[in-house]
C-alpha cells in the first residue's frame, strides 16, 4: 500500500544538504524538482515528513533548476521542525508539495528596507535579492532575540547598502528591537520607498504600527495555521482590510497597514496546548536517539 | 445457466426488504469504523428474489451511470456474485464506493417498480454485497486493457470524477497520469467522507485497482501552481486534459466571529480527521480542537458528516443548526437517520446570527434566532423568515461551517481562456468540453456541488469525449450547459 507516498510530485524528497547554521535554525537543500523549476520568491512549500506527520508550511529560501533543488531554512520550535532538525544528509520527506502563495510583487520603490525578524530573515532573503535585482537600494535591519539566533548577515550585507543588526539581550548588534533602527532610517535620508517585514507576528506588527505613522507602505508575509495550503481548509483564513482572505492563496503576503494581527495572533494560538504534548514526545524520542547513539 | 425466479410477483411482494447489519448505535458513536456492515449472503439472496425483473427495468435509467442493475440483480440470485460485480463494473468501475455512498432512494431505487407500492428493491445494499463478496473472496481480475495507444491524457484532481475518467480511459488504451495535490489519492472520498461511512481500505483498494489499469499518479503536484495546464500539452506532450478538481473551498456565512478559536469550517475540520487522522492525536501530529459541546451548521450530507465527526470526538452535546426544515435538508435520508440514531440534536427553522468569544476569544456560545416557513423561494423551497424576539444562545464551544464549497480556483486564474461561469465554475456542454480545446471538465468543478455517482457519470461522459476529440471526431460544442444555479 505505497500509493502516498509512490510518487510525491514524480520524485522521492531526499535532503541533499545540511547545514547548521544556530542552536536551534538549519539550512536544507532538499530534491524537489517541479518546485525548482517553478518557484519564485515568496513562493512556499507544503511539507509532511512520514506518514503520520501533519503538513506544515515553509516558505522557498532558494531553488537551483539544474539540480532540482529547493533550499529551506527552518528553525526548530515545533514537533514538525524538531523532527526534521534530525534527519541528515540521505534521508528522505515524505511530501513536498508546491510551489504554493503567490510570488511576491518585485517593484521598483527606489530606497526599501528589507526587515527580518529570526528565521524570518530567510524568508525575507530571495525577496531582497529580486528587489536589489529590480535596482532598489536594500536597507536592511535584522533582528532577533540574542545573537546565535541572527542568520544570513553575510548574505543581506551583500545585497544591501546598509546593514543593521539589533537583538533584544544587545549580545550583538544595537540593543532593542527592529522598529528602533526603523525610525531612524524612516526618518533619515535615506528616502524609503517601502518596507517588507517578515518574522513574528509581534513584529510584524509593530512594524506595520510606524511605517502607517510615515505612510509608508508595508508588506508582510503571515504565518498562519495551515493544512491543505491550496485554499481548501480555510484554516489560515485572516482579516485584511475587513475582509476574510486565506493566507495561502490569497497572501502569503499582505500590506501590513490592512491587516488585523491581534487576530491571527489569537488565532495562532489555537492549538498552542496540543503543540506542547506533541513537542514534549518529539523531545523524550529525540533524547533516547540520543543516549542510544543512534545515527540513523 | 440461469436459475429462474418460479415465485409469481405477488409472492415476491411479500418478500419484506432486507436491511442491512449495523454497528450499534451508541458503541458506533464512539468509534470510527464502518456504521452499516451490509447484508450477508443469506439476506442478500433473498433480496435478489424480490426483483420483479421487469421487461421495462426503469431503475437502468434511474441510475447516473446506467448500471444493468436487472442482469446483475439476476446474477446475484444465480449466486454468481463475481459475475455481478462484473456486470456492474462494465458500467461503474467503483462499485465498492458506490454501494456505500450513493443516494439510491433518489435514483434507481426511487424509480424501482417494487417501490410503488412496497419498499423497493435495495439495489444500492446488493451492489455492495456483490463489491464486498468479490474483494473478501479475491475474486478481483483486472480488465484486459488493448494495446497501449501513443496518445496520452491528463486528468487533473484523483476524486471520484477523475479517477472514474481515468479508469474509462485507461480501458480504451489511453496513456492516463493523474495528478493530486493533496499527499493522497481520493479527493473528497479521502478528505471529506469520514471512514464510518467509507471504509479507507475500501478507497486504498479502488485506487489500487485504477493503478493496475497502468494509471500513472503523482502526488503533491497542484495543476496552477506546480505545472500549468499549457504546460501540460506543451512540456509533458498530452493530447488531453480532463479537469476533475471539484468543489474544495469553503464558504463562511459572513456572520460575526468567525475568527474565533473554535471555529471550523467543515472542511478543514473533516480534513485533520480524514486525511490527516487527527482523532488519532499524538500518534498522529495534526491537532484538532473538536470541543465538548458543538453545533454544525448546515443541513447537507457533508454537514451530517461533520456532526458524527463530532460525536465520535467525544462531543457530549453536538448539535445541528438548519435554517430550513427537515423536507428541505439536502442530506440522504438515511445519514439523517443514522445521525439521530447517533444522539445528534437536530435544530430546525434556526438560523445562526453570531458567534460569541471568550477574553482568550475562544467560542463561547452561537447566537441563534428561531425562523418560520414563508413563500417558496427561487430554489422551490419554502423561504426560511425570522421570527421576531426569538434570538436565544446555544451554549457551545465548538462551531463547524457546512454551507456549502465552491471551486478552487487556482487552475481557472492560471488558464488563460477558459470560460468560468458565476460561481466559479467551469462552463462545459453536454460533452463536458471547456471553451478551451482539448480540457474537458466534469464533477463539482462543473457542477458546483453534487453527488458521487454525479461525479463518476461525468468522468464517464468525458472519457467518451476525449476519446472522440483524440479520434478527430467532432465532439458537439453546442448546448453549452446553463449555469446551475
Amino acid at each position: 500500500m505505497n500509493y502516498e507516498l509512490s510518487r510525491s510530485g514524480g520524485h522521492v524528497h531526499t535532503i541533499i544538504e545540511k547545514e547548521v547554521l544556530s542552536p536551534t535554525i538549519t539550512r536544507y537543500v532538499i530534491e524537489a524538482p517541479f518546485v525548482a523549476r517553478k518557484r519564485l520568491p515568496g513562493n512556499f512549500v507544503i511539507i509532511r515528513l512520514d506518514e503520520t506527520g501533519e503538513r506544515i508550511p515553509l516558505t522557498i529560501v532558494d531553488g537551483d533548476k539544474e539540480r532540482g533543488t529547493i533550499t529551506l531554512i527552518v528553525q526548530a520550535i515545533g514537533k514538525t521542525t524538531r523532527a526534521l532538525s534530525l534527519k541528515n544528509v540521505g534521508d528522505t520527506i515524505a511530501d513536498v508539495a508546491g510551489p504554493l502563495g503567490n510570488p511576491t510583487p518585485i517593484e521598483y520603490h527606489g530606497a526599501v528596507a528589507c526587515i527580518g525578524g529570526g528565521v524570518g530573515t530567510a524568508e525575507l532573503f530571495p525577496i531582497t535579492q529580486a528587489l536589489q535585482k529590480a535596482g532598489n537600494t536594500i536597507y536592511t535591519i535584522i533582528g532577533a532575540r540574542s545573537k546565535d539566533l541572527i542568520i544570513l548577515e553575510k548574505e543581506m550585507g551583500a545585497i544591501s547598502r546598509d546593514l543593521y543588526v539589533t537583538t533584544d539581550d544587545g549580545s550583538y548588534g544595537r540593543k532593542g528591537i527592529v522598529t528602533d533602527q526603523l525610525r531612524d532610517l524612516l526618518t533619515s535620508s535615506a528616502g524609503i520607498g517601502a518596507v517588507y517585514a517578515i518574522g513574528p507576528l509581534p513584529m510584524m506588527k509593530a512594524v506595520s504600527n510606524l511605517t502607517r505613522e510615515f505612510g509608508v507602505k508595508t508588506l508582510v508575509s503571515l504565518n498562519a495555521i495551515m493544512v491543505d495550503g491550496t485554499g481548501m481548509c480555510g484554516g489560515c483564513r485572516v482579516t485584511v482590510d475587513g475582509k476574510m482572505k486565506f493566507a495561502c492563496v490569497d497572501g502569503p503576503e499582505f500590506d501590513g497597514h490592512s491587516v488585523d494581527f491581534d487576530e491571527i495572533i489569537m488565532r495562532n494560538r489555537t492549538y498552542v496546548d496540543l503543540e506542547r504534548v506533541s513537542n514534549e514526545r518529539c523531545q523524550s524520542h529525540a533524547a533516547l536517539q540520543t543516549e542510544g547513539g543512534s545515527t540513523r | 445457466m440461469s436459475v429462474t425466479n418460479t415465485m409469481k410477483p405477488s409472492e415476491r411482494m411479500k418478500i419484506p426488504r432486507q436491511s442491512s447489519i449495523e454497528q450499534d448505535p451508541v458503541e458506533r458513536s464512539r468509534n470510527f469504523r464502518e456504521v452499516s456492515l451490509g447484508l450477508d449472503e443469506a439476506r442478500a439472496m433473498v433480496e435478489s428474489t424480490r426483483c420483479l425483473e421487469c421487461k421495462n427495468p426503469v431503475c437502468i435509467e434511474g441510475c447516473p451511470v446506467n448500471i444493468d442493475i436487472r442482469s446483475f440483480i439476476q446474477l446475484v440470485m444465480d449466486r454468481d456474485y463475481a459475475g455481478a460485480v462484473r456486470k456492474i463494473r462494465e458500467a461503474n468501475y467503483l462499485p465498492a464506493i458506490c454501494g456505500r455512498v450513493c443516494p439510491q432512494e433518489s435514483q434507481c431505487e426511487a424509480v424501482c417498480t417494487m417501490g410503488k407500492k412496497h419498499p423497493s428493491v435495495a439495489i444500492g445494499k446488493l451492489e455492495r454485497f456483490v463489491a464486498d463478496y468479490e474483494t473478501e473472496n479475491n475474486l478481483f481480475t483486472p480488465p484486459v486493457v488493448p494495446e497501449r495507444r501513443d496518445e496520452k491524457v491528463a486528468i487533473v484532481g484523483s476524486g471520484p470524477a477523475g479517477l472514474t475518467c481515468a479508469a474509462e480511459l485507461a480501458k480504451m488504451g489511453y496513456g492516463v497520469t493523474m495528478f493530486e495535490a493533496l499527499h493522497a489519492v481520493g479527493g473528497v472520498l479521502r478528505y471529506g467522507i469520514p471512514e464510518f461511512r467509507l471504509p479507507r481500505t475500501i478507497l486504498d483498494q479502488e485506487v489500487e485497482r485504477i493503478k493496475a489499469l497502468g494509471v500513472e499518479i503523482y502526488t503533491n503536484f497542484l495543476i496552477g501552481r506546480t505545472a500549468t495546464i499549457d504546460e501540460l500539452f506543451d512540456d509533458w506532450g498530452f493530447s488531453a486534459v480532463f479537469l476533475g478538481t471539484g468543489a474544495g473551498t469553503p464558504t463562511f456565512m459572513g456572520i460575526p466571529g468567525e475568527s474565533l478559536s473554535g471555529v471550523y469550517s467543515a472542511n478543514e475540520f473533516l480534513t485533520r480527521v480524514n486525511l490527516m487522522k487527527a482523532y488519532k492525536f499524538p500518534d498522529f501530529d495534526t491537532p484538532i480542537k473538536a470541543g465538548r459541546r458543538v453545533a454544525v451548521i448546515g443541513g447537507g450530507n457533508t454537514a451530517m458528516d461533520a456532526v458524527r465527526t463530532s460525536r465520535r470526538l467525544g462531543a457530549e452535546k453536538a448539535y445541528l443548526v438548519y435554517r430550513r426544515s427537515r423536507e428541505e435538508m439536502p442530506a440522504r435520508v438515511e445519514e439523517v437517520h443514522h445521525a439521530e440514531e447517533e444522539g445528534i440534536e437536530f435544530l430546525l427553522l434556526t438560523n445562526p446570527t453570531r458567534i460569541l468569544a471568550t477574553d482568550t476569544k475562544w467560542v463561547k456560545g452561537l447566537e441563534c434566532q428561531k425562523m418560520e416557513l414563508g413563500e417558496p423561494d427561487e430554489s422551490g423551497r419554502r423561504r426560511p423568515v425570522p421570527i421576531k424576539g426569538s434570538e436565544f444562545i446555544l451554549d457551545v464551544e465548538t462551531v463547524i461551517e457546512a454551507i456549502g464549497q465552491k471551486p478552487n480556483p487556482i487552475i481557472q486564474a492560471t488558464t488563460p481562456g477558459l470560460d468560468v461561469g458565476k460561481r466559479g465554475t467551469v462552463v462545459t456542454n453536454d460533452a463536458l468540453a471547456t471553451s478551451r480545446e482539448g480540457i474537458f471538465a466534469g464533477g463539482d468543478l462543473a457542477r458546483g456541488g453534487a453527488t458521487v455517482i454525479l461525479a463518476m457519470r461525468d468522468g464517464k461522459v468525458a472519457a467518451q469525449s476525449i476519446h472522440e476529440y483524440i479520434s478527430g471526431k467532432p465532439v458537439n460544442k453546442e448546448q453549452v450547459r446553463a449555469e446551475a444555479v
